[in-house]
């Protein structure tokens, strides 16, 4: 805490007039992740302008070269750009990542408001699929459902938001539970307000803070699962360039070159690296009480 | 104590009939006909129905259900669809090697986590802490198949120095731990940073508590403090997140098994999974959610008994 004035040179004043981004950007750490983050999503947004090269074309007679001038990170097994197909890549990772918290956060919010808030039987019944969805790691469920379900985009977003959708739930839950029982809600009950409204316009508001912070903090877990999926061939179809397709084509090829496997795994911890950061000076910002206590 | 262990236990085998409802309806739910799909497009129809006779598929889903529950109750897992070998038996195969992989990735985590966040604490905000945090972060971050890839690239196939495939030559213990060295390390790299920033914070909460100040002012000496009083409280939530960890690395070792080709339990429910053989994924996946259940549940058990401030039965409340 500063109890005198500190003094401001005029990158500070900039700083205080973002409200939120401003004291993101303080901490040295979060500035990183802001701008590793920033980095990856302009590169998804403008991969046509930023890839010199389109993502399949082949260029058989220089494959499996290492990085050059003509192509800065070298070419992959079948003479495809690596660069131009890490910047396309960060599409792929954004067009599942985004969609697939978004469903985790969305169902497991409503169904953690709906078990904290009815209660009883219902309470219990959601709490135990719950359980019964987190009884397997992850990547298992996620296994089993995309073996029968087919490998494609649209399977793998439906399936990372079911596999993420427990923890949303439970935290939700646990928070409507205890807000529920606070005076001001009784006391807007005695008034006779309506579920809806109380719901809507006194628990939604106060829960909200820590769905928003975890889906913040697990959108490069969300990432790396979907490669993960794309390494084991389950993710989206080739020759769509996700990270995890790059890693798996270059596993195929380790013997022969190291350059796709170096390059996509890097790219893979980096995102991560800054999502991270970012997600923790966010959390630090917006809820201090929560710092370090999930270690993460 | 009792009445939550009974109840934790009933509230298990709940969560472990609702797994095995939903193995047995995933294959319903969605389209496509596993037998089809393993016996290919060419089959006679009687190879077909006789394959789903085998496989139970030509009765009803709780006759299904209740024969799975049986066999289970019996010592069986079922049989192969591919090979017609019993499912116990490849199981039995397969998971002491996924669980060998996991306990000494889980043993060098824990090695290398724990003093990493101890001397963290005890020297904050100085420059090695400032370098550890941001190894462990980085550590924390690198998802485990990237680890194991790179691993694999640098150790066999750059340096020739290490293994990478396989489990070694049958009977040569030494062999045997030379190739458990990359495999594990590379499923141990996330955990070794998470349980280091974890020790970190749980001991520097610890060293402002009262009772820590309290024997500084009678003259403790540091050293007691810090290893002696601080960090058994200290451990208790890396304790409890142990069980979690066994769990997401028999989840981590599906990658990594596949990575080092390693016959373990990730490796047998891809293969199964490849070939639709769906008698072997049900079974396989239900014994790693009974392991992943239990790991939680005594890890739950252990937490109690190492911090009797937490109350078992009021912690829902």
């Amino acid at each position: 805490m500063q109890y005198f004035e500190k003094p401001t040179s005029p990158f500070q004043k900039a700083l205080d007039r973002i409200p939120l981004l401003g004291d993101i950007l303080r901490q040295p750490l979060g500035a990183i992740g802001f701008v590793i983050v920033l980095m990856f999503f302009i590169s998804a947004i403008f991969a046509p302008l930023i890839a010199p090269y389109d993502y399949a074309r082949q260029d058989i007679p220089n494959r499996m070269e290492g990085p050059s001038a003509k192509y800065w990170l070298g070419t992959d097994n079948l003479g495809r750009d690596l660069f131009s197909r890490l910047v396309y890549g960060s599409r792929i990772a954004f067009e599942t990542a985004l969609p697939s918290v978004g469903i985790a956060l969305t169902v497991g919010m409503l169904l953690g408001l709906i078990a904290g808030y009815v209660g009883g039987w219902l309470d219990n019944i959601i709490v135990v699929l719950m359980d019964t969805l987190q009884a397997f790691p992850s990547i298992m469920l996620s296994l089993a459902i995309l073996a029968l379900l087919g490998p494609s985009l649209i399977n793998v977003i439906i399936v990372i938001g079911l596999t993420w959708m427990p923890n949303y739930a439970r935290v939700v839950r646990a928070q409507t539970l205890s807000i529920r029982e606070k005076a001001y809600v009784e006391a807007e009950r005695s008034l006779g307000a309506t579920d809806r409204r109380l719901l809507l316009s006194h628990i939604l508001p106060n829960v909200i803070a820590s769905p928003l912070i975890m889906a913040a903090m697990d959108l490069p877990w969300v990432i790396t699962f979907e490669a993960g999926l794309s390494f084991l061939g389950l993710g989206v179809r080739p020759p769509t360039p996700s990270w995890g397709a790059i890693l798996s084509e270059g596993f195929d090829h380790i013997f022969e070159t190291p350059w796709p496997i170096l390059w996509s795994g890097l790219t893979l911890a980096l995102i991560t690296l800054g999502f991270t950061l970012f997600g923790e000076a966010l959390r630090d910002v917006l809820d201090p009480r929560l710092s370090g206590t999930r270690g993460l | 104590m009792l009445v939550y262990i009974v109840k934790r236990i009933l509230m298990t085998l709940l969560v472990l009939l609702l797994v095995v409802v939903f193995l047995t309806l995933l294959v319903h739910i969605v389209p496509g006909d596993p037998v089809t799909m393993i016996l290919g497009p060419r089959a006679t129809p009687s190879l077909i129905a006789q394959m789903r006779s085998a496989m139970d598929l030509d009765k009803p889903i709780y006759v299904q259900i209740g024969h799975f529950l049986w066999n289970i109750l019996h010592g069986s897992l079922g049989v192969d669809a591919t090979t017609g070998m019993p499912i116990t038996t490849l199981i039995g195969d397969s998971l002491p090697q996924t669980l060998i992989l996991a306990l000494s990735s889980l043993l060098l985590a824990i090695l290398l986590g724990v003093p990493i966040g101890m001397y963290s604490a005890t020297h904050t905000n100085s420059l090695p802490d400032r370098i550890l945090t941001i190894v462990s972060i980085s550590l924390t971050t690198t998802p485990s198949y990237v680890a194991g890839l790179f691993l694999l690239l640098i150790f066999a196939v750059d340096l020739h120095a290490l293994p990478a495939m396989g489990l070694g030559r049958a009977g040569d213990t030494l062999d045997y731990l030379k190739h458990l060295i990359l495999p594990s390390v590379a499923l141990a790299i996330t955990w070794i940073g998470y349980l280091g920033r974890l020790v970190r914070t749980s001991l520097l909460e610890v060293l402002n508590e009262t009772y820590v100040r309290a024997s500084r002012a009678a003259g403790v000496s540091e050293r007691l403090i810090r290893y002696r009083y601080a960090l058994k409280n200290a451990l208790i939530p890396t304790v409890a997140i142990l069980g979690v960890g066994l769990g997401s690395l028999m989840g981590g070792a599906v990658f990594i098994e596949i990575i080092f080709t390693r016959p373990g339990m990730g490796l047998l429910i891809y293969d199964a999974i490849q070939t639709r053989n769906y008698p072997l994924v049900r079974a396989g996946v239900f014994v790693v959610a009974v392991l992943f259940v239990l790991a939680n549940f005594i890890a739950d058990l252990v937490y109690t008994y190492l911090d009797p401030r937490i109350q078992l039965n009021k912690r829902k409340a």
